[in-house]
C-alpha cells in the first residue's frame, strides 16, 4: 500500500493507483473530461491537473501514479487557473448551443463548465470548420461540438475493435472523424453506437425520431404499437432519477399507454419466440453433424455449420458481414426479437385485430442505436411494409414521457397487453450478456432430456459474469429417444461481449485453436442492459445493477422457460405453426450479406 | 528489415496495375511485421510517387487495419500526400532557426517563382512545394530539401540556380 496526503489529509491506496484513484477514494472531487474509468487514461485534455509538492509543472492527476510520501493539493490558485484556462480554450471551439443541444442538463462538458464557474469567456478566435453528419440510419455527428477527448475512438478500437472513428489531420486541424474527414457511412461503422455512449458533449448522439412517434401516434388511421426490449426496464428510472438497477416495468407500461400507444407490447414475446426458432435450429444443426444419416432419413437436406452463433445484436451481424465473412454461414438465420416482433406484428396480430398490414405502426424501444439500422436493412419487409417503423432509445423515450408531462415517479404500475405481451423469464435474460444463451438451454435441454436445466435456479453461472469472454460445458445424459444421437456428448458453449473479444473468440475458432457447438455474441459490454440508447453513464457497477435487476425480474415469474408461454403457443397454432416451418422461414428468418470493408 | 524509400515517382511509367501488383508483394511482406503501417505508407509512396486512394484501401485491407486509423495516420504525417506529386519534391524549413533567418522569405520567393501555393505541384507537374519542421541543418539555415539533397544557407536570389539544377534535360518535357 502507498501512503500520500491529498490537501493535507492522509489517504491508502494499492500498487499501482493513480492520483485521481487516491482523490476519490478520501471524497476529492477532481474535473476529469477525456478520463472514463475502465475505458481511457490518455491525460490528454488536462482539466484534472493536480499540484505536487517537489514537482516544477501541474501534473495530470488521471495518468500519475500515486507514490509514497507524495503531497497532492487540488485546489490552489495555480490549480483552479490553470483547470479554467484549460477548460476557456476547450469552450472557445466548441458550439455551445445548449439550449438545443441533445443533451442540454446532461451534458458532462455543461456541467463542467458550470462547476468551475465560468460565467463567461473571452477567448475567442479561430474556430474548426463545422461539420454535421446525419449519413446513416443510426448516429448523429456534428464536429463542432467535440472536444477532442478521444473517448469515442478508444472505445470503437478498443472495446469494438471497429475503429470507424480515428483522429485525422493534425494539430488545430485536427477532428476526430472517419477517414479523411468523409461521412460515417462511406466506412466500415457497425452502428454499435459506444461512440455516442461515452461522448461527454452532444458530438455524437442517436438519430432523433421522437417526432415520427408523435406524428404516428396523432394520425388517426393509424394502429400504433409498442415493443420495448427487456432492457429498458432495467435502465428507463434511471432518467427520471431512480437508482441504476431499479426495475420499472409496471410503470414503464403505464407511461407507454399515457403516451397514447394503441397496444403496449413485449419484445421479451418475441424474445421467446427466438428461443423456439432458434433452439430448433440449434438441435438441427447438432444433429446433421452428429448424426447425419439420421438427418437426412427425417428429409432434410442442409443444416448450417456448427458452432451456431446467435444473431439477435444488429451490430454484431453487421461486424460479421464487414469482418467475418466466411463466418456468415455460422449466424443463425433467426432474425433478432425486435425484427420477429415487427413481423409478428404486422401478420399474425393484424390478423387478429383485422387490421391491414400498413395501418398496424410498429415502434420499438431499445436500448441500442444498431436497431435504427437494422429496422431499415431491405430485407426486413416481410409483412408488405417495413415490420418495424421507429426505433427509439431508451433515452429517447425518456424524452417523450417528459415532453408529454408524465409524472413518471407517480405513475400506477401496470400490465403489458396481451397477447404479445406475455413473456418468460427466459426472455428478460436477453439483456444480460449469456442471457440468449442460457434461455436456449433451458429449452433446449428440456427438449432433448424431458428434464429441467440442471442448473441452481436454472442460471447457468460461469456465462452470467462480466468477464469478455466466458466458456462452458454441458454433458448430455438421459436423452428421450428422438435426441439419443446426443447421448452422453458433451455441449461446448462459449459467451462473449464488446465486438474486440468477439474478433479474439473467432480468430480461436478459425485457428482451431478452440471448438464450440453454439456461441453467443453481444456487441455492447455487458449485453444490451449496457447498450448505446442506455442512459448514460454505463459504468461497469451500473451494468452490474442492471443485470442484478433482470435477474430479479427473470426469478420472480413462475414462467421461467420460453416454450412454457403458453401465448406462444397460441401463436404457432394460429398463425405460425411449427418452429422451422414454412411461415417461419418467410417471416421470422433472414440472410445475411458480405460489405465491402472499404 | 531495411526500408527502401524511393521518392521518385513510377507512375507515368508504370501501369497502375503494375504498381498495384508492387504494393500486394510489400504489403504480403509486411504483413506479421508489427508496426507496418507507416513503412508501407512510406514504400507505397515510393511507388506511385503519392498515396492514391486505391493503394490506401489496398493496405488497409491488406495489413488487417481500419481506413480510418490508416487515413489518420496518412494525415498526421507531412511526409504523406494523398495529392499527386511532381517530379521534385521541394520543401523549405520553417523550423525556428530556419524561420528568423529568413525561411519565410524564401517560400514566399519560391511561390512567387513557381507561381503555386504550399501542397501544389507546377502545371508541368515538376515541382511540388512543401513545407517542413526541421531537418537538423539549423547551424546552416535557412535550409531547403529538393528529393534527397539538403541546399543550406539559401537566400533568393540563388533560388533560380538552384532550380535549374533540377529542370535540366534529365526532366520529361512539359505536357
Amino acid at each position: 500500500m502507498i501512503n500520500l496526503t491529498i490537501d493535507d489529509r492522509p489517504v491508502q491506496v494499492p500498487q499501482g493507483a493513480t492520483v485521481l484513484d487516491a482523490a476519490r477514494k478520501c471524497g476529492v472531487d477532481i474535473p476529469t473530461l477525456c478520463y472514463l474509468k475502465d475505458v481511457q487514461a490518455i491525460g490528454a485534455c488536462r482539466l484534472c491537473v493536480v499540484e505536487v509538492e517537489g514537482a516544477k509543472a501541474l501534473v495530470p492527476s488521471c495518468v500519475a501514479p500515486a507514490t509514497p510520501g507524495m503531497k497532492v493539493y487540488t485546489k490552489t490558485k495555480r490549480v483552479r487557473e490553470a483547470r479554467k484556462l484549460v477548460m476557456q480554450l476547450l469552450m472557445s471551439d466548441h458550439a455551445g448551443e445548449c439550449l438545443t443541444c441533445d443533451r442540454n442538463e446532461k451534458c458532462e462538458f455543461q456541467a463542467l463548465a458550470r462547476q468551475m464557474g465560468i460565467k463567461q469567456n473571452d477567448w475567442t478566435g479561430d474556430t474548426s470548420p463545422r461539420k454535421f453528419d446525419h449519413s446513416t440510419p443510426a448516429l448523429s455527428r456534428d464536429s463542432g461540438k467535440c472536444v477532442l477527448c478521444r473517448r469515442c475512438v478508444t472505445v470503437c478500437k478498443e472495446v469494438q475493435g471497429v475503429t470507424a472513428l480515428f483522429p485525422q489531420n493534425r494539430g488545430f486541424d485536427t477532428k476526430v472523424a472517419p477517414a479523411f474527414c468523409q461521412d460515417l457511412a462511406t466506412v466500415a461503422c457497425v452502428q454499435c453506437g459506444q461512440c455516442a455512449a461515452v461522448c461527454p458533449t452532444g458530438a455524437i448522439t442517436e438519430l432523433d425520431e421522437t417526432d415520427k412517434v408523435w406524428a404516428a401516434i396523432d394520425h388517426p388511421d393509424k394502429f400504433v404499437v409498442v415493443q420495448t426490449a427487456p432492457a429498458i426496464r432495467a435502465a428507463l428510472g434511471e432518467e427520471f432519477g431512480y437508482p441504476p438497477g431499479t426495475l420499472v416495468t409496471g410503470k414503464m407500461a403505464a407511461a407507454l399507454r399515457r403516451l397514447g400507444f394503441d397496444a403496449v407490447f413485449d419484445t421479451n414475446f418475441t424474445a421467446d419466440l427466438t428461443i423456439l426458432e432458434e433452439g430448433n435450429e440449434l438441435l438441427m444443426r447438432l444433429k446433421a453433424a452428429l448424426a447425419p444419416e439420421e438427418f437426412k432419413k427425417d428429409g432434410h437436406h442442409h443444416a448450417g455449420p456448427l458452432p451456431m452463433a446467435t444473431s439477435c445484436c444488429p451490430a454484431w451481424i453487421k461486424h460479421a458481414e464487414y469482418f467475418h465473412q466466411d463466418f456468415l454461414p455460422n449466424l443463425s438465420t433467426c432474425k433478432s426479437p425486435q425484427q420477429m416482433f415487427g413481423a409478428a406484428a404486422k401478420t399474425y396480430y393484424s390478423r387478429r385485430i383485422a387490421k391491414h398490414p400498413t395501418d398496424v405502426f410498429v415502434v420499438s424501444i431499445m436500448p441500442c442505436t444498431a436497431k435504427k439500422f437494422e429496422c431499415q436493412r431491405p430485407e426486413m419487409e416481410s409483412s408488405w411494409s417495413r415490420d418495424v417503423d421507429v426505433v427509439l432509445t431508451t433515452r429517447e423515450l425518456a424524452d417523450m414521457i417528459k415532453q408529454a408531462g408524465i409524472d413518471f415517479t407517480s405513475l400506477p404500475d401496470e400490465q403489458m397487453d396481451a397477447p404479445m405481451g406475455m413473456s418468460s423469464g427466459a426472455a428478460d435474460i436477453f439483456a444480460n450478456t449469456g442471457g440468449v444463451m442460457e434461455a436456449a438451454l433451458r429449452t433446449a435441454y428440456e427438449v432433448v432430456t424431458g428434464r429441467q436445466l440442471p442448473f441452481d435456479g436454472l442460471h447457468v453461472t460461469p456465462i452470467t459474469t462480466l468477464e469478455g469472454t466466458k466458456e462452458a460445458a454441458l454433458t448430455i445424459r438421459g436423452c428421450v429417444p428422438e435426441w439419443s444421437f446426443l447421448e452422453g456428448k458433451t455441449l461446448k458453449i462459449a459467451v462473449t461481449h464488446g465486438l474486440a473479444n468477439a474478433n479474439r473468440l473467432l480468430e480461436k475458432i478459425k485457428s482451431g485453436e478452440a471448438e464450440y457447438h453454439f456461441i453467443e455474441v453481444m456487441s455492447c459490454p455487458g449485453g444490451c442492459i449496457g447498450g448505446a440508447g442506455q442512459p448514460r453513464m454505463t459504468t461497469q457497477a451500473v451494468r452490474k445493477a442492471r443485470i442484478e435487476a433482470i435477474f430479479r425480474e427473470d426469478e420472480g415469474k413462475t414462467m421461467r422457460k420460453s416454450h412454457e408461454n403458453p401465448q406462444i403457443r397460441e401463436a404457432y397454432e394460429q398463425f405460425f405453426k411449427s418452429p422451422l416451418g414454412e411461415r417461419s422461414h418467410q417471416f421470422l428468418h433472414t440472410e445475411y450479406f458480405g460489405r465491402e470493408r472499404v | 528489415m531495411s526500408i527502401n524509400v524511393q521518392h521518385q515517382c513510377t507512375c507515368e511509367t508504370a501501369s497502375e496495375e503494375e504498381l498495384m501488383g508492387r504494393l500486394e508483394q510489400v504489403i504480403a511482406e509486411y504483413r506479421d511485421v508489427p508496426g507496418a503501417l507507416i513503412p508501407v505508407l512510406q514504400i507505397a509512396q515510393g511507388i506511385f510517387g503519392y498515396l492514391p486512394e486505391c493503394a490506401l484501401k489496398q493496405i488497409a485491407v491488406g495489413l488487417n487495419k481500419s481506413y480510418s486509423e490508416v487515413a489518420g495516420v496518412v494525415g498526421f504525417y507531412s511526409f504523406f500526400s494523398t495529392q499527386p506529386r511532381g517530379r521534385h519534391l521541394i520543401r523549405v524549413c520553417l523550423g525556428t532557426a530556419c524561420y528568423v533567418r529568413g525561411g519565410k522569405q524564401l517560400l514566399d520567393a519560391l511561390k512567387q517563382r513557381l507561381g503555386i501555393d504550399v501542397g501544389q505541384t507546377t502545371p508541368d507537374r515538376n515541382f511540388t512545394l512543401d513545407v517542413a519542421r526541421c531537418f537538423g541543418a539549423c547551424g546552416l539555415a535557412p535550409a531547403l530539401m529538393i528529393d534527397d539533397d539538403v541546399h543550406q544557407r539559401v537566400k533568393p536570389a540563388r533560388l533560380q540556380a538552384i532550380l535549374d539544377q533540377y529542370t535540366d534535360g534529365s526532366t520529361v518535357p512539359t505536357e
